[in-house]
């Protein structure tokens, strides 16, 4: 292969990579400012808004740098303007909210997941992805810290908290695993010294999460071999992402090019 | 001479932009914030290197639009707005001057040093009010991704803390 060949490809990987974690932040993003308005109280409604907040703006830097590598494209074309097959987003990141128990998991679960993966991604060859991680670190140390808090309150909570907690469990867990298995523009870019090798990341994110599962007395899912959903990060999705896109989308493709 | 004028012509304008105020906390300026990292000169062209406080912090594009404007109005018409990311902001950058600004209007001021783990615990926040230490966190995020709620166990007075962050 040509020399300008392989730079072209390893380009693609590049725009693949960056969308695949701005797809991730922003859907997760969309999907928590659902609860604006709408939290269990105002003070958690203002958290869980402002997490969706920091969210969104770590995917527009994704978008800038991946609107930048792609020739016409822009931070909002790549956000308002692709379907869902194109989306490269994490499956948890899409699904439903659920009640308060189970957002909170969902969260917890992807939170720790950015924190190992940006600790690393900090690391990263490339300036700009190494740049974004450095920047969004400090939120997301944040959005841990919360709901850890959380999980550990509901666990060790009432009987009614604990119970909703572990039915969260139950529906969530078997979207974790897609974490740690990488696409293949990861493995590629991984291989230069750019991306992230998720599934060495695995550990870090075992223990974190079974630090806060001792204190809130919820018992840390032992198959190893139980089956994942998995697909997202190649644009294969369940049913949620078409809803979310309709509502995330509406007004660019209603209105095109629309400015407010 | 060019190099007179051009060092002139940057002076000035971060002299402007200590008028331009943060929309979400209008009495800090965005020096007082320490946002401003580079102000360039290329012939006529004036770059403004700007850096956010947090990713989705929507007073930036805010921000940006309020440079633009001030430095049209003084007779600049090449600028050129630009956003870094690395270093990433941290409240050490805010002036001392700030902070004071920022307790006189009602908000707790960052305390300590950016990241250190041991500010991330619980924190002896002052209530800018009556200034008792007697003070409890209501929740980690406020009004804005920047603040957090804490309440004066004193006089009872809710109030923002500016995040160290």
């Amino acid at each position: 292969m040509k020399a300008s060949e392989h730079i072209n490809q390893l380009t693609n990987q590049l725009i693949n990579y960056t969308l695949h974690l701005a797809d991730s932040s922003i859907i997760m993003g969309h999907r928590l400012s659902e609860w604006t308005g709408h939290g269990p109280m105002l003070e958690q409604d203002i958290a869980i808004s402002n997490i969706a907040l920091d969210l969104i703006g770590q995917a527009r830097n994704f978008y800038q740098y991946a609107a930048s590598l792609k020739d016409g494209a822009t931070e909002d074309s790549l956000a308002y303007l692709r379907d869902a097959h194109e989306f490269k987003n994490l499956l948890i990141a899409e699904i439903r909210n659920g009640d308060w128990a189970k957002t909170i998991l969902k969260l917890f679960f992807f939170s720790t997941y950015q924190l190992c993966l940006y600790q690393k991604l900090f690391h990263s060859a490339d300036q700009q992805l190494s740049a974004i991680a450095e920047k969004s670190l400090k939120e997301v140390t944040y959005h841990v810290r919360w709901s850890s808090e959380w999980v550990i309150r509901l666990g060790d909570g009432t009987e009614e908290s604990n119970r909703r907690i572990k039915e969260a469990l139950a529906n969530v867990w078997p979207y974790t695993g897609e974490m740690f298995q990488p696409a293949q523009y990861e493995t590629a870019l991984f291989e230069n010294s750019v991306g992230v090798n998720v599934s060495d990341i695995k550990n870090s994110w075992m223990e974190k999460v079974k630090d806060t599962f001792k204190e809130a007395t919820l018992q840390y899912p032992a198959d190893e071999k139980l089956w994942m959903h998995t697909g997202g990060k190649t644009g294969v999705h369940t049913e949620h992402l078409g809803y979310i896109l309709a509502e995330m989308q509406f007004l660019q493709r209603a209105y095109p090019n629309c400015e407010w | 001479m060019e190099n007179t004028r051009q060092h002139i012509s940057i002076k000035a304008i971060w002299k402007l932009m200590e008028e331009i105020y943060d929309p979400e906390i209008p009495v800090l300026s965005i020096i007082d914030l320490g946002i401003v990292r580079n102000v360039k000169m290329n012939k006529e062209e004036i770059e403004i290197c700007i850096t956010p406080t947090y990713s989705g912090c929507p007073a930036m594009d805010v921000i940006s639009m309020s440079i633009r404007m001030t430095l049209l109005q003084n007779g600049f018409s090449k600028i050129k707005i630009s956003q870094q990311l690395s270093p990433a902001w941290t409240t050490d950058w805010m002036t001392e001057r700030g902070k004071e600004k920022l307790k006189t209007y009602g908000i707790a001021p960052p305390l300590g040093k950016s990241f250190d783990t041991k500010y991330l615990e619980e924190l002896k926040v002052e209530c800018p009010l009556c200034h008792s230490l007697n003070t409890k966190l209501i929740s980690r995020f406020g009004s804005a991704s920047c603040k957090a709620l804490y309440q004066c166990n004193d006089c009872k007075e809710p109030f923002d803390y500016f995040k160290c962050h």
